[in-house]
């Protein structure tokens, strides 16, 4: 399939590639890893006048913990986090999701930012990042402003960055002692997005209760989500297998999926309530085992 | 529509042309430049039959545009072999007949190159996890991970 005609910039500074955006405003696109993006041009989803390519702006592409927080370039790379120490041994939720985006040749290109600022709920950053309780850090005209992640997707395929910003950095919270996180997810073959799959990341007070938990869900619904009343359950709680089960059954009422070619809504229910639990459990089980 | 000149490294040699904006970079490996090594199968982003290594990294250039690798160096399955020699990888799909229609094993070498640069010593599921980027119509797998397997074995004993 052959993409329809744009026009290619290729700006080697982010001030650069900002005011492209106000110049050329809504017919204008930014090109990160293109993974997403170059699949929508060949079948005209998309059509952007102006492909602006961040790919050349120096910068942007790291990985590193400052401030009590990890922070993610938002051109780093896929197969950065999978190949990363710090991800393997900290962020065990990260290390999940990222095996589980498409396939070995896709995350060489495709990028964390990408991933997020496309704003589709069936991909799999979104959900992570709820549990994970990130933030995007937007860069405009104006300077920088950062968006917590349950305001960065109002609606379907819609983020909260205005047209002339750009998506620079994800900050998630270094996570404290005791703390473990998983990703699960079923999808029909490699390379396909999620049935549904569900993201969590908790931590364990000295009692052995949970003191913060996370859940978000993906692609069962118009946006990613946060499972609140399942979080809400844990919360505090010492985790029996009663109480985990409840809350499989509370994310499954959180979510709203549709019929579709990968199954019944209720069959993706019964998806997430197991899924939940599998992740909070191998999630408490990293906990445990984690410094 | 925007032209832009674009220079490429490929397999060691420098190429300058002008591309179209638009144009695909497996287009332009095959099109522009005849070298029809790195195969079209899906078109859209699953098969793997136009893996190369851009920066020693594997890609497929169904999903690239040539301007996004300018500057960049490029390996592409006509790069493999050295001077007559068969990259082992190359010999090992020889050796353990992992090709019957032969159309995915330039893409399956490619992701293998990197693949084993990587983890010189990939268990089977390591293989299998490392090539479910490709698809294979004809062999059902079992051969292309013996040839993996070969090679590696002959890499560790070429370094040894």
């Amino acid at each position: 399939m052959i993409p329809p005609p744009f026009e290619y910039l290729s700006p080697n500074q982010l001030s650069e590639a900002i005011s492209l955006l106000q110049k050329h405003g809504e017919d204008a696109k930014i090109l990160a890893g293109g993974h997403s993006l170059i699949p929508a041009m060949k079948l005209r989803f998309a059509l952007p006048e102006y492909l602006i390519d961040i790919g050349g702006i120096e910068g942007m592409d790291y990985l590193r913990e400052e401030g009590g927080q990890l922070r993610i370039g938002a051109m780093t790379r896929e197969s950065s986090l999978e190949d990363s120490e710090l991800i393997s041994k900290k962020y065990p939720l990260l290390l999940d999701t990222v095996k589980m985006i498409a396939d070995p040749q896709v995350r060489n290109l495709a990028t964390v930012g990408g991933n997020l600022a496309h704003g589709d709920p069936a991909n799999d950053h979104p959900a992570t990042m709820i549990a994970l309780r990130a933030s995007v850090i937007a860069e405009g005209p104006n300077g920088s402003r950062e968006i917590g992640i349950d305001d960065f997707f109002p609606d379907f395929f819609t983020t909260a960055l205005e047209t002339n910003e750009i998506l620079t950095e994800i900050r998630i919270s270094s996570p404290p002692p005791k703390s473990g996180g998983a990703y699960l997810k079923i999808e029909r073959k490699v390379g396909d997005y999620a049935a549904a799959a569900v993201a969590c990341q908790l931590n364990l007070n000295t009692a052995g209760s949970i003191e913060q938990i996370g859940i978000g869900l993906t692609n069962v619904g118009p946006t990613p989500i946060r499972a609140t009343s399942a979080e809400n359950l844990l919360r505090g709680k010492s985790p029996s297998d009663d109480l985990i089960k409840e809350a499989g059954l509370l994310a499954a009422g959180d979510s709203d999926p549709s019929d579709d070619l990968r199954g019944s809504a209720e069959y993706k229910k019964d998806l997430l309530c197991e899924l939940t639990q599998r992740a909070i459990r191998i999630s408490i089980e990293r906990s445990e085992r984690s410094g | 529509m925007s032209k832009h000149t674009v220079t490429i490294e490929i397999n060691g040699s420098s190429f300058t042309r002008e591309v179209d904006s638009r144009l695909l970079l497996v287009h332009f490996l095959r099109e522009n430049l005849q070298m029809t090594g790195t195969h079209i199968g899906c078109d859209t982003t699953h098969c793997g039959a136009c893996t190369v290594l851009m920066d020693g990294r594997s890609i497929k250039t169904c999903t690239v545009y040539t301007v996004q690798a300018n500057g960049k160096s490029l390996t592409t399955i006509e790069g493999l072999e050295n001077g007559g020699k068969l990259h082992p990888l190359q010999e090992g799909f020889h050796e353990e007949h992992g090709l019957q229609c032969g159309f995915c094993t330039p893409g399956m070498i490619m992701r293998a190159v990197e693949l084993l640069g990587k983890n010189p010593n990939p268990t089977e599921d390591e293989i299998r996890t490392g090539i479910s980027g490709n698809l294979c119509r004809c062999t059902g797998y079992v051969n292309i991970v013996k040839s993996v397997q070969y090679a590696a074995e002959k890499m560790k004993a070429e370094v040894a």
